[in-house]
C-alpha cells in the first residue's frame, strides 16, 4: 500500500504537475517552532494569495521538533504535506519512503540544483550524500557560528587590560586558542557593574545539543567520521589525536569559560544569555544573528559576527544546520505540495525570503554584489556555509546521535573518565548501530 | 389499571425476545455484562502484552515496516542484561525509587499527624499542603529548573545564606553528583502530600475509644503511637508505598524536564532510557525486551509486596 502510495506520488512528481488552481486546496507545512518559520508564515500569503491554496503550518518547539515529527513520518500520518525536516533525517527520509524523490519533479520544472549553494544541496537533498538523488530543495541555510560583543571588545578600559595580561589586541578570535584565551579574560569579569562569563556554548543532554556544539569544535581539531576510503571504518578516525585534543578543548572551555549552571543549555539558553549581557561570545546557529541585530541590548553594531575559528592545525570547518522542504509521501495532496516548492524556488521568493529572515541557499540571491553587505552578517554567513560539516545522515541517524550525546554529555559535563575513552566508547556504540543496521 | 413499573420493560419487547431473556441462566446474563470489559481488557492489554513479548524476540524495528523480521531468540535480553549502561539505569532508577519513599514516607506520615490534630485553619492547612500534587508534572519541572538555577536560583541562595557557600559555586542540576538528589528533592515536594493524604485517611479511621481506653490502661502517648496509632496506619502507609512505587519506577517527565537524563547518564532513569530506545532509536525489539524485563521487576516486586499488605491487614 505504501508502495504503491509512493509510486504514484512519484508519477505525479514526474508529470510536472497540474496547474495552479488544481492544486487548489488545503496544505500543512510542517516545521520547528522559530523564528524562521513565523517569516515563512509571512512569505506564504503571497503563495495563498496566488494560488488560492490555504496554508496551514504546524510547528513544534526544537527539543520536541525531531521526535515528534519522526515519530509522525514513522507511522505513516497525514498530518504534514510539506516537511521542513532537519539535514541528518533525509538518509532514513529517503529509504524508508517518508519524501518523495524530486528529480523527475526538478527535471520538468527547470530547477536545477547547480542553482543552489552545494553544500546544502549535499547537506539536504541529496541520498546517498554525492550523488544526484534529491529529496528536498534547500530552504533554509544555516551553520553554527559565533557572535561576540563587539562594544565590550571595543572599550579602550578592556582592551587595555587584555594588551597588558596577554600581550596583544584584543581582537576578534581566529583561532579556538585565541577565542579560549579571550573566554578566560572575560570570566567573572565586571562590566557595567555585572558579573559577566567567557562564553556560551552548546551543553544540552536530551536532543542534539551538545553533539552539535562538539563537533563544530573537533571538525577543525582533526576530527573525521571515518575512513574517507573504507566507509565506516572509524577507528583512527573518530578517535584520532586531533579528535581527542578537540574534545579536552570543548571540556576545557566548558569548564574554565561558561556561566554556572549552565549544564544542560542550547540554542534558546544561548540566545537569553547573550542578550541579557551575560557572555562576551556565544555559539550558536546562523539563525538568531537577525534576532540580535533588532535586539535592544545587543543590536545596533552591538554584536559581531564570528566564522568557526581554525584548529590547531589551521584547518577551519562549522557543523551544518539548516533543512531542505520536502514532500511527505503520504500526503493527500502531493500536487499542491510540489506546486508549493516550485513557488518557493523562484529568485524573487527567495530574495523576500532572505529580506525577512529567512537564510535562502539560492547561489543567485547569495552571490549577488549586493547581499554580502545587505546585512552585518551576511559574510560571515557566506563564509561559514563554505566550510561546512554535517553530522552522519544515515538511517540510524537518532541512534548515532543519543549514543554521542551521552558519551559526549558523560565527558564534557559530568567529568568522567577521559576524551580518549569518550571517543573510544564512541566508535563502539556506532560500531554496534552499523552492525545491527547490516552496513558492518 | 396500569402496569407495575417492573414489568413494563418486558412488556415493550417483543414476546419472543422477552423469552428469550427470561430464558437466560443467571451465569450468562453475568457474561453479557462482563464480556465487553473483557474483550477491552484483552484488547488494549492482553494482546499488546503478548505482542510485546513476541516482538522481544525478533530484530524489528517500527519505522522499518517493510524491513524482514529475523527471529533472534534470547538475544536481545541478553544484551540487555549484559550491558553496563542497562545497570547504571536501574541503579539510578533504585536510587530515585528508594530515596523518594523513604522521605515521602516519613514526611507524609509526619504532615498526616500534625493535620490530623484539631486546630484552627486546619483545612486551610491541608489544602495547602495538597497544591503541589495538584500541578502538572511539566510546570513543576519547569519551575524547579529555575529554583535550581545557581545564579538566580531560590535554592542556591538560601544555601548561600545558610552556609555561606557562594550561590554559584554549584550546580544541583550540573555536574558535582547533586542532580540524583535534585530530582529526588522535587518528586518528593510534589508527592508527599499523596501520601499524606492517605496517611490521613488511615489516622481518621482509628476509633476514638481505642486511644481512651489505653488512656484508662495508663499507656504512654508514646507506647499509644507505636501500639496502636502505627499498626493501625500501615496498611494505608503500606499502599501508598505501593501506588508512590509503580509510579516512581515509570518515572519520566519530571525528570527529562529537569536534567533530560544528565549529568552525563547520572539521571537516566530506566523508564527514559527505554523511551529513547523505542521512539528515538526505533530499536523495537530490543525495547520490547526492556520493557518485558522492566514489567517483569515491577510486578514481581509489587507481588512480593502485595502479599506482604495482605499479611499486615489480617494481624
Amino acid at each position: 500500500m505504501r508502495k504503491t502510495g509512493l509510486l504514484a506520488a512519484t508519477a505525479l512528481a514526474a508529470a510536472g504537475l497540474g496547474t495552479a488552481a488544481s492544486a487548489a486546496g488545503e496544505l500543512t507545512l510542517c516545521w520547528a517552532a522559530w523564528d524562521p518559520a513565523n517569516a515563512l508564515v509571512e512569505l506564504s500569503k503571497d503563495f495563498e494569495a496566488q494560488t488560492g491554496t490555504k496554508m496551514k503550518f504546524e510547528f513544534v518547539p526544537w527539543p520536541n521538533f525531531a521526535d515528534r515529527m519522526l515519530n509522525e513520518l514513522n507511522s505513516g500520518g497525514q498530518l504534514c504535506d510539506l516537511m521542513i525536516g532537519d539535514s541528518q533525517w533525509i538518509g532514513g527520509a529517503a529509504e524508508n519512503g517518508w519524501y518523495i524523490k524530486l528529480n523527475d519533479f526538478f527535471d520538468k520544472n527547470g530547477i536545477s540544483m547547480d542553482s543552489f549553494v552545494p553544500a546544502t544541496v549535499v547537506g539536504y537533498s541529496e541520498w546517498p550524500k554525492n550523488t544526484p538523488n534529491y529529496y528536498s530543495l534547500p530552504a533554509f541555510g544555516d551553520v553554527v557560528g559565533w557572535t561576540y560583543r563587539k562594544d565590550w571588545f571595543e572599550r579602550p578600559e578592556i582592551q587595555a587590560a587584555f594588551k597588558e595580561k596577554y600581550g596583544r589586541d584584543l581582537t576578534p578570535p581566529a583561532t579556538f586558542a585565541e577565542l579560549k584565551e579571550v573566554a578566560e579574560f572575560f570570566q567573572g569579569r565586571e562590566i557595567d557593574g555585572k558579573t559577566v562569563y567567557g562564553v556560551s556554548i552548546y551543553t544540552e543532554r536530551g536532543s542534539e545539543g551538545i553533539t552539535m556544539g562538539v563537533m563544530d569544535v573537533l571538525y577543525s581539531f582533526g576530527f573525521k567520521y571515518d575512513n574517507p576510503d573504507k566507509p565506516y571504518d572509524m577507528e583512527g578516525f573518530v578517535n584520532s589525536d586531533g579528535a581527542v585534543a578537540g574534545l579536552e578543548f570543548y571540556k576545557a572551555l566548558y569548564d574554565c569559560c561558561t556561566a554556572p549552571g549552565t549544564s544542560n543549555t542550547y540554542m534558546g539558553e544561548g540566545i537569553d544569555a547573550y542578550k541579557s549581557g551575560q557572555v562576551a561570545m556565544q555559539m550558536n546557529f546562523a539563525f538568531t544573528w537577525p534576532g540580535f541585530e533588532v535586539d535592544p541590548n545587543v543590536g545596533g553594531g552591538r554584536t559581531g559576527y564570528l566564522v568557526n575559528p581554525a584548529g590547531p592545525g589551521g584547518e577551519r570547518f562549522a557543523q551544518l544546520g539548516g533543512q531542505g522542504i520536502s514532500v511527505v509521501a503520504n500526503s493527500d495532496n502531493i500536487e499542491g505540495a510540489l506546486e508549493y516548492i516550485k513557488w518557493f524556488a523562484q529568485e524573487d521568493v527567495q530574495k523576500k525570503w532572505w529580506s525577512m529572515g529567512g537564510f535562502s541557499c539560492l547561489r543567485s540571491v547569495v552571490e549577488d554584489p549586493s547581499f554580502a553587505t545587505s546585512q552585518p552578517y551576511a559574510q560571515t554567513f557566506l563564509d561559514s556555509m563554505a566550510i561546512v560539516k554535517d553530522f552522519w545522515a544515515e538511517p540510524s541517524y537518532a541512534s548515532l546521535l543519543q549514543a554521542s550525546q551521552a558519551r559526549f554529555h558523560d565527558y564534557v559535563v559530568a567529568g568522567n573518565g577521559t576524551a580518549k575513552e569518550a571517543l573510544d566508547g564512541l566508535i563502539k556504540d556506532w560500531t554496534e548501530i552499523f552492525e545491527d543496521e547490516g552496513k558492518l | 389499571m396500569s402496569d407495575p413499573p417492573a414489568t413494563r420493560p418486558a412488556a415493550a419487547m417483543p414476546p419472543a425476545a422477552a423469552g428469550r431473556i427470561r430464558g437466560l441462566s443467571d451465569r450468562a446474563i453475568a457474561w453479557i455484562f462482563v464480556a465487553p470489559t473483557i474483550f477491552l481488557l484483552l484488547a488494549i492489554n492482553i494482546f499488546p502484552l503478548l505482542w510485546t513479548i513476541r516482538l522481544s524476540f525478533t530484530n524489528y524495528a517500527a519505522n522499518k515496516p517493510n524491513a524482514e523480521l529475523k527471529w533472534v531468540g534470547l538475544r536481545n535480553y541478553q544484551r540487555i542484561l549484559t550491558d553496563e549502561d542497562t545497570w547504571a539505569n536501574m541503579q539510578a532508577t533504585a536510587h530515585f525509587l528508594i530515596w523518594t519513599l523513604v522521605f515521602q514516607v516519613v514526611l507524609g506520615f509526619a504532615l498526616a499527624w500534625l493535620i490530623n490534630r484539631r486546630f484552627r485553619g486546619n483545612d486551610l492547612l491541608t489544602t495547602l499542603i495538597v497544591l503541589p500534587m495538584m500541578l502538572s508534572p511539566a510546570v513543576v519541572g519547569n519551575f524547579w529548573t529555575f529554583l535550581y538555577q545557581p545564579q538566580i536560583g531560590l535554592i542556591n541562595y538560601v544555601v548561600e545564606a545558610v552556609s555561606g557557600v557562594p550561590a554559584s559555586s554549584f550546580s544541583m542540576l550540573g555536574p558535582g553528583g547533586w542532580a540524583p538528589w535534585a530530582i529526588v528533592i522535587v518528586d518528593t515536594w510534589m508527592w508527599t502530600p499523596f501520601v499524606m493524604l492517605i496517611c490521613l485517611a488511615g489516622l481518621r479511621s482509628i476509633p476514638d475509644y481505642i486511644y481512651e481506653a489505653a488512656e484508662i490502661d495508663r499507656a504512654s502517648k508514646w507506647r499509644q503511637f507505636w501500639t496502636i496509632t502505627v499498626p493501625m496506619v500501615l496498611p494505608f502507609l503500606m499502599l501508598a508505598v505501593l501506588f508512590r512505587g509503580i509510579e516512581n519506577f515509570k518515572m519520566f517527565d519530571l525528570v527529562v524536564l529537569l536534567t533530560g537524563g544528565g549529568p552525563g547518564s547520572e539521571t537516566l532513569l530506566a523508564s527514559i532510557e527505554l523511551k529513547r530506545e523505542a521512539f528515538e532509536k526505533w530499536r523495537t525489539g530490543y525495547s520490547s525486551a526492556y520493557a518485558i524485563i522492566l514489567f517483569v521487576t515491577v510486578f514481581g516486586l509489587a507481588s512480593v509486596y502485595v502479599k506482604a499488605l495482605n499479611r499486615v491487614k489480617e494481624r
